[in-house]
């Protein structure tokens, strides 16, 4: 009997969308944020992002062989991680570092709590934090962009956080370099206008929905526009979207299927608190930039999310 | 003494306090960042649970059942006063080193519990047999959490450095180490519980036994 059914992670909903689909969709839109990455930090960028990918894949077939559960690689899931690990890192990281991060964000942070599907927190994020924790110094110092042997440089949140500038202007930057991505920062998370393109591909095609990405990004901003300068209201609202991994963040990592709610609205609370975490960490924490911190969190608040937000049975009052 | 060597044992295998009791993890997840720190703790805690466990179970009878608890409390608070004064006497670094956590072994969950579960109902012997099965089992975990926390932590065991050029992962050594390894620990060892239970019901019963 038992061998008629065929037993799948959710969602068991019938559409053409397959979560292979959609994780391999994912990847796709996160491609141009990675070659803007590559042609702005150099090829190091490509073999952190290829070393990063291909340790997450490894993992993940070598801890589904020894479990004797079938592989399932090629669901695109291990690369999505891997990706998104390396575009949350420096680009001057040593090659050891994604692999570390790689075998944690599979092993501990997917694995060993059932796998696809059944994880907390974001693995990409969670390795990201158990690197930052453990490496601070490597994981923090940048380079600037088209300057591959370059000394370090501070990313402009970290300018502005240990008080070399005091204001935007003074970054020698403009809003135009910003949305490009001509600043320091992590891999893939520079080139906003990249990232933007591929938000935009998913949107259209439906695999992210708005609810969380906007309400975060919305929030960070009114935020720090009311509440980040020196006098209230005057705050740089687009600085603050611009800056740190924020787009990144909130377009792929905060829309994670596995790790946020099922409702649109418990994706709006979601949103909303990752927002708020992301500015009280910005403004008052001690880290320059807080939105993976604030996504894992969040992440954390999840089960509790969905639980007092359910979408209105059929039929009910 | 076959009994002896059973209550001796299951402190380290069935009912290891910190694997499958989970009890006493304040300390065990603070102290447990290098394995001086854990052998010295486990010690502290070893002689507490002896002391504690064999002065209890002789007065056990004259003990009312009303007060047990705060009697217990002042015997156990006896000879961790005995230990933290030998501790700063003569190791005034591993003192240091275990800080707070000496003065609350008294509330130790690992010490209260066997008082209050085993030797206010048994006699001396069978109580100071359990006293050191508890006692190895919390040191001999508390060491294996610790040597993975400061290997990878601290790339040393002892203080020795294991490898050349090894930059160690920090955070080992912090908090979320210290309850990663905890975790993963107690994974472990129920995968091997659950392993040996079943097999050992397949030997013994066969199929037959499932129905």
């Amino acid at each position: 009997m038992a061998g008629n059914f065929l037993v799948d992670s959710s969602p068991h909903i019938h559409s053409r969308q397959t979560t292979r689909a959609a994780m391999w969709s994912v990847v796709l839109a996160l491609l141009p944020s990675g070659i803007a990455g590559i042609y702005l930090f150099g090829l190091g960028a490509l073999w952190i992002t290829a070393v990063s990918i291909i340790s997450c894949v490894v993992t993940e077939a070598v801890i589904q062989k020894l479990g004797g559960k079938k592989i399932s690689i090629h669901d695109g899931s291990a690369v999505l991680t891997g990706l998104l690990l390396a575009y949350n890192l420096s680009p001057s990281v040593p090659l050891w570092m994604p692999v570390i991060g790689g075998i944690f964000a599979i092993a501990i942070v997917k694995q060993a709590f059932g796998g696809l599907g059944m994880n907390i927190f974001n693995p990409a994020l969670a390795a990201r934090a158990f690197l930052m924790t453990s490496w601070p110094k490597q994981m923090t110092s940048f380079v600037p962009p088209f300057a591959p042997d370059a000394i370090t440089s501070a990313t402009p949140l970290m300018a502005l956080k240990e008080g070399h500038v005091t204001r935007f202007a003074e970054l020698g930057l403009s809003y135009w370099d910003m949305f490009i991505g001509k600043r320091g920062g992590c891999i893939g998370e520079v080139c906003i206008a990249a990232l933007c393109i591929g938000a935009l591909y998913l949107l259209l095609r439906k695999i992210i929905w708005w609810q969380t990405p906007v309400t975060f990004i919305l929030t960070v901003g009114l935020l720090s526009w009311a509440f980040g300068g020196r006098v209230p209201l005057r705050g740089d609202f687009l600085f603050s979207i611009l800056s740190g991994g924020l787009v990144l963040g909130a377009f792929f990592m905060a829309t994670d299927y596995v790790t946020t709610p099922l409702s649109k609205g418990g994706q709006l609370v979601f949103g909303f608190g990752c927002g708020v975490i992301t500015f009280v960490i910005r403004k008052y924490g001690g880290y320059p930039e807080g939105v993976s911190y604030a996504i894992l969190m969040m992440n954390a608040a999840v089960p509790l999310i969905d639980r007092y937000i359910k979408p209105r049975r059929y039929g009910t009052l | 003494m076959k009994q002896c060597v059973k209550e001796f044992a299951k402190g380290i295998t069935v009912e290891n306090p910190t694997f499958v009791l989970v009890l006493g993890l304040c300390p065990t997840l603070a102290v447990s960042t290098s394995v001086v720190n854990a052998i010295g703790m486990g010690s502290c805690a070893t002689f507490v649970l002896l002391g504690s466990n064999s002065i209890i179970s002789l007065v056990r009878r004259i003990i009312p059942d009303q007060v047990r608890i705060p009697c217990f409390i002042v015997i156990i608070a006896t000879f961790v006063t005995i230990v933290e004064m030998i501790l700063k006497a003569y190791f005034p670094v591993l003192h240091q080193a275990l800080g707070i956590f000496v003065p609350l072994i008294v509330v130790n969950c690992i010490v209260l519990g066997r008082a209050e579960a085993f030797a206010c109902k048994n006699p001396v012997r069978e109580s100071i047999f359990d006293a050191l099965g508890m006692g190895v089992g919390f040191t001999v975990a508390l060491i294996l959490i610790a040597a993975i926390r400061e290997a990878f932590g601290a790339g040393t065991i002892m203080g020795i450095p294991l490898v050349k050029g090894m930059e160690p992962a920090t955070m080992m050594i912090l908090a979320p180490g210290a309850l990663l390894t905890m975790g993963l620990l107690i994974g472990l060892v129920n995968y091997i519980h659950i392993r040996r239970k079943t097999n050992k019901e397949i030997t013994r019963t066969g199929c037959h036994g499932c129905s």
